[in-house]
């Protein structure tokens, strides 16, 4: 009888290993066809009409010239929107459907709207501009934790908006068929709940949609949702009978299809004469743009200050509105906190490691962090290479060392799978889930190959579709545990049910039996028993199909899954003080996520948020002008990605073993993506003896520091 | 959002009026023997467009017919005439290099390249270096180092580093940073790609 519970260390056939993704090959091969390359038959191509101001009157729209175009078969005009306010560049009002797709952007291009001129507001980082009463959040008694400090600092710190920038923007292929069923090919990190947020909007019942996403470019927490433009697809494809394709252009996609809240703050530390913080009082403001602000967590990670304070005030603008980015609020609380106390220890002269040692005591999980920390100083060099505040050397390039800690959640959101185990061995397992690159289908394949003894390329993986098991949408690091769980409870089920048949042949009881290395045997005899294979045909005409649930509270109760990591980043930077330009020299980041499932792909995540960290950290912003109220930067010109020449060295290292392993499968995605910015910031900080206040980092703004000159270096 | 707005007469398109084009496809390819190349090329005017013209390209080593504007790029014929969508549109401006394609051998970004002027050149996709089942050193390493997450940047890098590889066989870890310095990724997977480009460099390039 096969058990649940994960496989202890050295009992792990495939748990854990290095194994290339699955779909690596048609990824590399352009095989592999994401929403955007979906081409059907006669299918035309939709370009949305939008707003050119950031706020107006919709008075009119007049569809008359563009629909005279050749080759535009229909527009499509939001007429609910005439006469009402128009809130930020961006917003959709209309869309033209082509033959081409150079003739749908004419055709856009050629409605006319008539617009009556408001006032708007895009300044997201002043906060007399908020609105609405300011939450209040007080633990202890601020008043006597400063008078009881030994060293009070007070900064001010700020991270910038910035856009989720996917490679593949928002969108979709929509089509409708003879039968009025609508099938769906979006960009999306939600299959399983894509169909039924359509709701009333189109009138195809939610069993007549059908989802198909196999492949996704990036969504990092901005694509869960139908979106406006998913509706006019349907309705478009509705009333041309044809199929067509809206994906947004990059100017759009980086305007309108999500952004991350500005996090601005004045935050005030007390330590005690040990390093010890005592006290932390945050205002902090603002903006996501249309939407509700929500303060950034502050104190971040030290959650056992025993004197706070976080205010917070929310600015509105007019400006597209905030999604979820990779662990919302947290880099934006990180941030603000660990450049806050790190401010503090220098004014101390204190060093930063053994500071950040030390109140580890402050958090939920000190012996994680401080392991974390000692690896991660380790790897880094730390004692051979770290200054106090201020490198003394002669030359204009400074070197310096930041440190930065983060916390996240990431327990398996609910998840089901079904597994199948055919008469002539194959083995298929099918989940509504989607790979957005994580490597979720082979994370499936390796879970349900761990379960039966096989190796995983024997697993044939289907995801990707809502015909499929339900289940949650990649988000918040919850994917893993999910479909680990659900994969695992199928994969267990289905092997039972094969145990039973096999030991009825074989003259024994299933108690006795177990699968490994390709084979049904008796309990610790491997080599023994029969083949897989052979097992597998004893089923005869019949195959054998379980589903396998993740509710996630019984398997965390279970051990399966957990919630909550730690992780250290610690970079190493030089800053050009003549030219303010910041160089990476190298980053480490320290990660534990509980069981790893594939030991390549949770080092490419890690990987991949540090790249995203520097990105942020020095590069990102999205730049608004408020007199115009337009995005100054809606390209990849000018809203920088980092290139692979400006990441330096980076290594990760995974916490695994005892401690670790036992507590069951955690997410990755989030935690490391956390505190890049905070790493950095403080490591420029370390090298030029001068906080460069506000992310990102780019060289106006620390020249501007370096020239102010600061009160702490 | 509307709710009630599927009706094309308010938006002043007919129902009659769209209906009447559907079945007249703008869409046509082909594999085409030299022969009907010369004639597609003896046939070109002094001005084109700006309605459809006929094209040839030479794309993965077949000659393939279609039908565009003079005003379609080389990126927009292939993933939008030919259905060959290896080649990703991303910033379509020349900064990020997801359509990456090789013209003549050397990477180009097809969004910044009229297909009009493609014509009558070797143009390589990322198709045409491999198949899933036999890939170049490139894609092969690009696989085995885990180059790669979601993969829309992938096809414009394996492309550039193909060329890249195989003019700079034993690249250094520097000149691997010098020479992909073209393409961008979100994702993040530049500690994979500069160990890719590394192994397949050693191994002769692609």
């Amino acid at each position: 009888m096969a058990d649940v519970a994960w496989p202890k260390e050295g009992d792990r056939s495939v748990l854990g290993s290095r194994i290339p993704r699955q779909d690596g090959p048609a990824k590399v091969t352009g095989a592999a066809k994401y929403s955007y390359d979906v081409n059907r038959p006669d299918m035309l191509w939709g370009k949305l009409v939008t707003s050119p101001k950031a706020r107006a009157e919709l008075v009119a729209v007049d569809t008359s010239v563009a629909a005279a175009i050749p080759g535009v078969k229909a527009v499509w005009v939001d007429e609910e929107m005439i006469g009402d306010e128009l809130r930020y560049v961006g917003q959709v009002i209309a869309c033209v459907a082509a033959e081409t797709e150079e003739a749908a952007i004419e055709g856009a291009e050629k409605v006319k709207l008539q617009l009556k001129a408001l006032e708007h507001q895009v300044v997201d980082d002043d906060a007399s501009l908020s609105t609405g009463r300011p939450s209040n959040k007080e633990q202890g008694n601020l008043d006597e934790g400063f008078a009881g400090s030994d060293v009070v600092v007070e900064g001010e710190y700020g991270i910038a908006v910035i856009t989720h920038c996917c490679l593949e923007p928002h969108g979709q292929v929509t089509e409708v068929n003879q039968e009025g069923e609508l099938h769906v090919w979006p960009s999306t990190q939600n299959v399983s709940r894509y169909a039924n947020q359509f709701g009333d909007e189109i009138e195809i019942p939610q069993n007549k949609i059908h989802v198909d996403t196999q492949y996704m470019g990036g969504g990092f927490g901005s694509k869960f949702n139908v979106d406006k433009w998913g509706v006019i697809g349907a309705k478009l494809s509705q009333e041309t009978g044809r199929p067509v394709k809206i994906m947004l252009d990059r100017r759009e996609e980086l305007m309108i299809a999500g952004n991350r809240p500005s996090g601005f703050a004045k935050v005030k530390v007390g330590l005690q004469q040990n390093g010890l913080i005592n006290a932390v009082d945050a205002e902090v403001w603002g903006s996501g743009g249309r939407g509700a602000f929500r303060a950034p967590p502050v104190p971040y990670v030290f959650t056992k200050v025993p004197n706070t304070r976080l205010v917070g005030k929310g600015i509105r603008t007019n400006r597209g509105g905030a999604r979820a980015w990779r662990a919302p609020n947290h880099p934006q609380g990180c941030l603000l906190t660990m450049s806050a106390v790190d401010d503090a220890a220098a004014a101390l002269g204190m060093d930063s490691l053994e500071f950040f040692m030390k109140n580890a005591a402050l958090t939920d999980r000190p012996e994680v962090y401080r392991e974390e920390l000692q690896i991660a100083a380790n790897i880094i060099g730390y004692r051979q290479k770290a200054h106090l505040r201020g490198d003394s050397g002669s030359g204009p390039v400074k070197r310096g060392l930041g440190i930065s800690m983060h916390t996240w959640g990431g327990r398996g959101h609910p998840s089901e799978c079904d597994v199948t185990i055919n008469s002539d061995g194959s083995v298929e397992a099918k989940m509504g889930s989607q790979d957005l690159g994580t490597g979720t289908r082979t994370c499936i394949a390796m879970v349900v190959a761990e379960t039966l003894g096989l190796p995983y390329e024997a697993i044939t993986v289907h995801i990707g579709r809502n015909s499929y098991p339900q289940s949650g949408a990649s988000g918040g690091s919850t994917t893993i545990g999910g479909i680990s769980v659900s994969a695992r409870r199928a994969a267990t089920d289905a092997l039972n049910d094969l145990l039973k048949t096999v030991a009825g042949r074989l003259g024994t009881t299933d108690d006795k039996l177990e699968a490994s290395a390709g084979r049904i045997h008796q309990v610790e005899k491997p080599g023994g028993g029969v083949s897989w294979r052979e097992a597998c045909s004893m089923l005869g005409p019949n195959s054998i199909t379980k589903r396998g649930i993740n509710d996630p509270g019984e398997s965390q109760k279970e051990g399966l899954i957990s919630a909550g990591v730690g992780g250290v980043q610690i970079a190493d930077v030089s800053v050009d003080v003549e030219t303010g330009i910041v160089t990476m020299n190298e980053m480490v980041a320290v990660q534990d996520c509980g069981l790893i499932v594939n030991m390549k792909l949770a080092e490419s995540q890690v990987y991949g948020a540090l790249i995203m960290g520097i990105t942020y950290a020095l590069y990102e912003e999205s730049i608004y002008d408020s007199k115009t109220g337009i995005m100054l930067n809606p390209d990849m010109e000018f809203y920088r990605l980092a290139g692979i020449k400006d990441v330096g060295q980076l290594r990760v290292h995974m916490m695994t073993g005892q401690g670790y392993d036992d507590r069951g499968i955690i997410g990755i995605g989030e935690p490391p993506a956390i505190s890049p910015g905070a790493a950095i910031s403080n490591a420029v900080a370390n090298a030029c003896g001068v906080r460069v206040p506000n992310l990102p980092l780019t060289p106006e703004r620390v020249i501007a520091a370096l020239q102010k000159g600061g009160d702490i270096a | 959002m509307s709710t009630n707005h599927n009706s094309s007469d308010e938006s002043g398109v007919s129902r009659r009026g769209f209906l009447k084009g559907i079945g007249v496809g703008t869409v046509s390819t082909g594999v085409l023997s030299d022969a009907s190349l010369h004639e597609a090329k003896a046939a070109e005017p002094g001005v084109k467009g700006p309605g459809n013209i006929p094209l040839v390209l030479k794309v993965n080593g077949k000659n393939k017919q279609l039908s565009a504007e003079p005003r379609a790029t080389l990126l927009d014929a292939l993933r939008n005439r030919l259905d060959i969508t290896g080649p990703k549109k991303v910033c379509d401006r020349g900064t990020c290099g997801a359509c990456t394609v090789l013209v003549d051998g050397n990477p180009m970004y097809a969004c910044s390249m009229l297909a009009v002027e493609a014509q009558g050149r070797e143009i390589t996709t990322v198709e045409g270096l491999g198949t899933p089942d036999k890939m170049n050193e490139v894609q092969k390493a690009f696989v085995e180092r885990d180059a790669q997450q979601c993969g829309f940047c992938t096809p414009g890098f394996v492309t550039a580093c193909s060329a890249f590889v195989r003019d700079n066989p034993n690249a250094s870890i520097d000149e691997v940073r010098n020479g992909l310095g073209g393409n961008l990724c979100r994702c993040g997977t530049y500690a994979g790609m500069v160990l890719a480009a590394s192994d397949a460099a050693k191994k002769g390039g692609a």
